[in-house]
C-alpha cells in the first residue's frame, strides 16, 4: 500500500476526502458486523466493501492515510445507497449518513476537480431541471401528450426507449403512467369543521410535478383534519438533489430560500409529504456551521411528515370502506431517517375494511434512493425487482409508500413486470375514503 | 498502487471462479484484516466469493497447491479472531452461497447453504409454527456455517441446547479438497462427524451446506424482566431457580453498566439505579405457564427483587429480547473498543466470578460492564477501552488474562460459545494436558494434511509441526 495522503489533500485545496469527516464519528463503530445483513448492497453482493462496517473501515482507512479515495474503493463508496438502514440495524448508534455524506462530498469534487470534466447530466438536468417544478413539467409535455395520445405504448413497444442513452433513458423508463395532477396549488386552504391546527405545506419540485394529485389528496387530507392550510410563496426544492450530487453549495441556497419563505411563527408545523425532502430539511441544522444555522435548526424542529404530524394530532376517522389487501413499503428517508414506521401504519388501519399485510425485507430499500437510480441503474434494478417480489408474495393489491422516488421506482417495476397492481401514496388512500371513493386497480393476472 | 502482474494463485482462482468472484486489488483485501475482534489485523492475499461447493473445492485445491491458507467467513462477526488471515492467506466468503434450499416441515429439518444468515431462515420459517433454536445475539447478521462452525448458542440454549444439537447433517470440504457428507439421516455405523466438525471453527472443514432440525415454536410463554439493588442477589436468585427444578427457556443477566447503554439505545424504561436486570424467559404449554411464573417471582422476591415486571404481550417481549440481544452492540455507546470475554463457570459460582470480575477491573484500572447467560453459568464481562491508547491496551489484556484464568481456577473454562481463535490461543495449553493436544493435532492433520485450513486458530501448533 502507498500511503500518500498528502496529494489526495492538495488535489482538493486541503479538504480532501481524508478530512472532511469528524473522525470521531469513526469511533463509534466496534465493528461488531450486526448492520451488515441490512445492509441492500451487502445481501446482493456479500462483499465487506459494499457493507455499512467495511465502507466505514475503507473511510477510516482513508482518514489515517493508508489508502486513497479512488479506484475500486471510490466504486463502493459510490454504489452506497445512502438508506441508513444500517443507521437502525447499529446498536452502537453510529450515524453513518454523516459519516458517507460528507466523505463522498468530499470525494467528488476531488475528482471532479482532477478530471476537470464538464458533466451535462449533473449540471443540467439534475441541478437545472430537477429542482424546479415548472422546468421539468414542461420538459415533460412532449411525454404527456405522447401519453395522452395513446402512442406513448408505441413507443416503448417499438423498444424506441431503449434509444434514449445512460441515465435520461433510465430516467424516461421511470416515467409513471399518465394522472392528471390537478391544478396549481393555492396559497391557502381553510380547515373543514373545528380548526385543530394551522400548518404551511411543503411542495417540492420532482413532488410537484409528478405527483401533485398527492399533495392535493394530501391537502384534502389535512383539511378534514381540521387543519388551516397556507402553502408559501418562495419556497422550491428541499436540496437533497444538489446534496446528494455532491453540491455543498447548491443545496445550501435551496435550504436557505426555504427557511426565509416560510413564517415560523405563523404556523404549528411545516408539512411534508415526501420522506426525501422531509429528510433533508430535518437535518437543514447539521449540513452548514455558519450564521445561518440557528435559524436553519429552529426550521428543522418545526417539520414534520404527514403521517407522523396526523398521528400526533389524532386522525379523525375516515368514514369510507376500502375493501382490499395493501402492503406498506418503508420508504429508506422515512423509516432509517426519520425512525418513522408506525404512524403510516396507524393511520392506515383505521381506513374500514383495509387490510395491511406486512411486506417481507419493507427495510430493505427499492432502490430508489433519491437519484441513485439514475447513476447506478444495475443495482438499482436488482433492489427493484426485489421489492416487487416481495410485494407480490403478499397478495396486495396496492402497495403504498410515503415518498415520490420509492414510488417512482416501484411504479416501474409493476408496469415492466405487468403486475396488476398499483403505488400509491398513504395520503391517496386516505383521501379516497375520506370522500368514499375506490381506488382504480388493474385487472387481475389470469383473471 | 495497483499490482502491475496478478500473481498465479490469484490469476487461477479468477480463471477458475471468475474475475467478479475474487478481489485481489490492495484496497478492497483492507476490510478483510479482521472481524468483531479488531486487537490484531493482517490483510488476506486475496477473497475469493465461491457460489457452489464445486468451487470451493477449487479454491481448496488451488490454495493447497499454492501453499496459501484458506480462512472461511461468514458474517465476520467472531469475537475470537477466528476470521483473522494469517500469513500468504485466501480468505473464503460464503456469502454468495446463501439460498435455503428446502424447508421440510413434516420431517421437521430445513437444508440451507452455508452462507444463509441465521434471521434470514427464521424469516423464511415464519408463520410455519417451527424455528430454528440456536439465537445468539448476533443472528440478525451471522450466518448458519458461521454458527456452525462455533457452535454458537444464545439465551434459549439453556433449555434448547447449543447448534450441534440441531444440525442433522452436513457437506463439507476438507482440507485436500474432497468432500464429505454427513446425515440428515443418523447412521450409528459411523463416526459422530457432526459432533467433530460442528465447533471446528473452519480448521478441519469448510462447510457448505447443512440440514437443520426445525424445533416446534413453544405454544406459549411469559417473560419476565426483574430487578435488583445488588449482582450477588440476582446471581443468588438464578440458582435458587435452578435448585427449585424449574429450566426456563432463558436467564439473561444485565448490570448496571450495560443498562445504561441499553437504555440510551432502546429507550426500554429501565431503571438506571438498579445494579442487575435479570429476564426470564419460561415457555411450553400454556397451563401451568402462570404458576410457574408465579413461583419465579416468589423465589425473586425471596432474593429481594425490588420490581418484576411480566410483558403484557408480544410487542414488549420482543422489545425486551431485542434490548437483550443489542446489549452487547450498544457498548459502542460507552467507549470506542471493547473486548467481550466469554468465560463459564459452575452456575453456583456466579456470584464470585461477578464479584471477582468486578475487583479485577478496579486492579488494572480498567472499565467492565458485564452481560451474562445467567443460567448456564456464562459470563461476557466486556472490557471498555480506546484503541488508540496502547497503555490501555496493555491493562485490558491483562485483566482479560486474570479473570479468564479465575474462570478456570473455579473449574470452568474460558469460552462457551464464541470460541476459541486466536484469542483464546493461549489458554489452551492450561485447559488441556500435551497429551489431548497431540490428539486435536492428529485429528486436524487426518482432516486437513497440509495444514491449509484455516491455520493457527482453535489448536496450538505444536513443537514440530504436523503436515
Ligand atoms: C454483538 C455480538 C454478539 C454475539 N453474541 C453471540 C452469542 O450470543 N452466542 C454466540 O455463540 N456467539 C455470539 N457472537 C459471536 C459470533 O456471532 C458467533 O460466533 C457466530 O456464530 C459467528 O458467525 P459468522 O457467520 O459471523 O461467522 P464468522 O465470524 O465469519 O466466522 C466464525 C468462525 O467460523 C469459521 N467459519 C465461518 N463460516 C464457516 C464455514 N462455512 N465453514 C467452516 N468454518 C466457517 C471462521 O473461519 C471463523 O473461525 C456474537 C458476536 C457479536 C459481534
Ligand atoms: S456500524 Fe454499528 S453495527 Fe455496523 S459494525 Fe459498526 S458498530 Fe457494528
Ligand atoms: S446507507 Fe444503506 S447502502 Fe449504504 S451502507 Fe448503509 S445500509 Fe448499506
Amino acid at each position: 500500500m502507498n500511503p500518500s495522503p498528502d496529494n489526495a489533500k492538495r488535489a482538493s485545496n486541503g479538504r480532501g476526502p481524508a478530512d472532511a469527516v469528524d473522525y470521531e464519528l469513526f469511533l463509534h463503530c466496534v465493528h461488531c458486523g450486526l448492520c451488515t445483513s441490512s445492509c441492500p448492497t451487502f445481501t446482493e453482493l456479500g462483499d465487506e466493501n459494499d457493507g455499512p462496517r467495511g465502507r466505514i473501515h475503507l473511510m477510516r482507512a482513508v482518514a489515517d492515510g493508508r489508502l486513497e479515495a479512488e479506484g475500486p474503493l471510490r466504486r463502493h463508496l459510490e454504489l452506497c445507497l445512502d438508506c441508513r438502514a444500517c443507521e437502525t440495524a447499529c446498536p452502537s448508534g453510529v450515524h453513518y449518513g454523516r459519516l458517507v455524506e460528507p466523505f463522498r462530498m468530499a470525494m467528488e469534487t476531488q475528482h471532479r476537480g482532477l478530471l476537470g470534466r464538464f458533466d451535462w447530466f449533473r449540471e443540467i438536468v439534475l441541478f437545472r431541471l430537477f429542482p424546479y417544478a415548472g422546468r421539468l413539467r414542461l420538459a415533460l409535455t412532449p411525454v404527456v401528450w405522447a401519453q395522452r395520445l395513446g402512442v406513448w405504448g408505441l413507443i416503448e413497444r417499438l423498444g424506441l426507449l431503449k434509444l434514449v442513452p445512460g441515465r435520461m433513458g433510465e430516467m424516461v423508463s421511470l416515467l409513471p403512467p399518465p394522472v392528471s395532477g390537478g391544478p396549481r396549488l393555492p396559497k391557502f386552504l381553510p380547515a373543514k369543521g373545528r380548526r385543530r391546527a394551522k400548518v404551511a405545506f411543503f411542495v417540492g419540485c420532482v413532488a410537484d410535478a409528478m405527483f401533485r394529485h398527492t399533495h392535493w389528496a394530501t391537502l384534502r387530507v389535512l383539511q378534514e383534519n381540521g387543519c388551516d392550510i397556507v402553502i408559501p410563496d418562495g419556497q422550491g426544492c428541499c436540496g437533497a438533489i444538489h446534496y446528494h450530487a455532491a453540491d455543498s453549495d447548491g443545496a445550501r441556497r435551496e435550504a436557505d430560500a426555504n427557511v426565509a419563505a416560510f413564517d415560523l411563527d405563523d404556523v404549528d408545523a411545516i408539512v411534508v409529504n415526501h420522506a426525501g425532502c422531509g429528510a433533508m430539511m430535518k437535518e437543514y441544522g447539521l449540513h452548514w456551521q455558519d450564521a445561518q444555522q440557528p435559524r436553519r435548526q429552529a426550521f428543522a424542529d418545526k417539520v414534520r411528515d404527514v403521517n407522523e404530524f396526523l398521528d400526533a394530532l389524532g386522525l379523525v376517522p375516515p368514514p369510507g370502506a376500502i375493501e382490499l389487501v395493501v402492503t406498506y413499503h418503508d420508504a429508506c428517508h422515512l423509516g432509517h431517517a426519520q425512525k418513522i414506521t408506525e404512524p403510516p401504519r396507524r393511520l392506515l388501519a383505521q381506513i374500514p375494511g383495509l387490510v395491511v399485510k406486512d411486506l417481507p425485507e419493507t427495510e430493505i430499500c427499492c432502490g430508489s434512493a433519491g437519484t441513485y437510480n439514475l447513476n447506478e441503474p444495475g443495482m438499482a434494478r436488482r433492489l427493484g425487482d426485489r421489492k416487487l417480489e416481495n410485494v407480490v408474495r403478499t397478495g396486495a393489491r396496492i402497495v403504498l409508500a410515503s415518498n415520490a422516488g420509492c414510488l417512482l421506482q416501484i411504479l416501474r417495476e409493476i408496469h415492466e413486470h405487468r403486475e396488476p397492481l398499483v403505488a400509491m401514496h398513504p395520503m391517496d388512500l386516505l383521501d379516497l375514503s375520506y370522500r368514499s371513493e375506490q381506488p382504480t386497480l388493474p385487472e387481475a393476472k389470469g383473471l | 498502487m495497483m499490482p502491475t502482474t496478478l500473481s498465479p494463485l490469484v490469476r487461477e482462482l479468477r480463471a477458475a471462479l471468475g474475475p467478479g468472484q475474487v478481489l485481489s486489488e490492495p484496497s478492497d483485501l483492507v476490510p478483510y484484516e479482521c472481524d468483531a475482534f479488531t486487537v490484531e489485523r493482517h490483510v488476506p492475499r486475496a477473497v475469493v466469493f465461491p457460489r457452489s461447493t464445486e468451487e470451493v473445492v477449487q479454491v481448496v485445491r488451488l490454495c493447497g497447491r499454492h501453499g496459501a491458507s484458506v480462512v472461511p467467513r461468514g458474517a465476520g462477526t467472531s469475537l475470537a479472531g477466528g476470521c483473522l488471515p494469517r500469513g500468504e492467506a485466501v480468505v473464503v466468503m460464503l456469502t454468495r452461497m446463501k439460498s435455503v434450499l428446502e424447508v421440510n416441515l413434516r420431517d421437521r429439518y430445513a437444508v440451507v447453504e452455508a452462507g444463509v444468515p441465521n434471521l434470514a431462515l427464521s424469516r423464511a420459517l415464519a408463520g410455519t409454527g417451527f424455528h430454528f433454536a440456536p439465537d445468539p445475539s448476533s443472528q440478525t447478521a451471522s450466518t448458519l456455517g458461521g454458527n456452525a462452525a462455533t457452535n454458537a448458542g444464545g439465551p434459549h440454549t439453556l433449555k434448547y441446547g447449543v447448534t450441534v444439537n440441531h444440525v442433522l447433517g452436513l457437506e463439507a470440504v476438507l482440507g485436500d479438497g474432497s468432500v464429505l457428507r454427513v446425515g440428515p439421516v443418523a447412521d450409528p455405523g459411523q463416526f459422530d462427524w457432526i459432533g467433530l466438525l460442528v465447533g471446528s471453527e473452519g480448521t478441519l472443514a469448510i462447510l457448505t451446506k447443512l440440514w437443520v432440525r426445525l424445533t416446534p415454536d413453544p405454544a406459549d410463554y411469559r417473560t419476565l424482566r426483574v430487578v435488583f439493588n445488588t449482582v450477588d442477589d440476582a446471581t443468588g436468585a438464578v440458582s435458587d431457580i435452578i435448585a427449585q427444578g424449574i429450566i426456563p427457556a432463558a436467564m439473561e443477566l444485565m448490570d448496571r453498566g450495560i443498562i445504561a447503554a441499553v437504555e440510551e439505545a432502546f429507550h426500554f424504561g429501565f431503571p438506571l439505579d438498579a445494579e442487575a436486570i435479570l429476564v426470564i424467559e419460561i415457555d411450553g404449554l400454556t397451563a401451568g405457564l402462570d404458576a410457574q411464573g408465579r413461583r419465579i417471582a416468589e423465589i425473586c422476591r425471596k432474593w429481594n427483587a425490588r420490581e418484576i415486571l411480566h410483558a403484557a404481550d408480544a410487542g414488549q417481549r420482543e422489545a425486551l429480547w431485542q434490548c437483550r440481544k443489542m446489549a452487547v452492540g450498544a457498548v459502542g455507546r460507552l467507549s470506542p473498543s471493547y473486548i467481550i470475554q466469554d468465560g463459564v463457570v459452575p452456575r453456583t459460582k456466579l456470584p464470585h466470578i461477578l464479584r471477582r470480575i468486578a475487583q479485577i477491573g478496579q486492579a488494572h484500572g480498567v472499565r467492565i460492564v458485564n452481560v451474562a447467560h445467567a443460567g448456564d453459568g456464562n459470563v461476557h464481562p466486556i472490557l471498555l477501552f480506546d484503541e488508540r491508547d496502547a497503555r490501555e491496551v496493555e491493562r485490558v489484556h491483562a485483566a482479560s488474562r486474570e479473570l479468564l484464568a479465575e474462570c478456570i481456577a473455579c473449574g470452568g473454562s474460558v469460552t462457551a460459545e464464541h470460541g476459541i481463535g486466536v484469542e483464546k490461543l493461549p489458554f489452551m495449553s492450561q485447559l488441556f494436558a500435551p497429551a489431548d493436544l497431540a490428539a486435536m493435532r492428529r485429528v486436524r492433520h487426518a482432516f486437513d494434511p497440509s495444514g491449509c485450513l484455516n491455520p493457527g486458530k482453535l489448536v496450538p501448533e505444536g513443537e514440530t509441526r504436523d503436515g
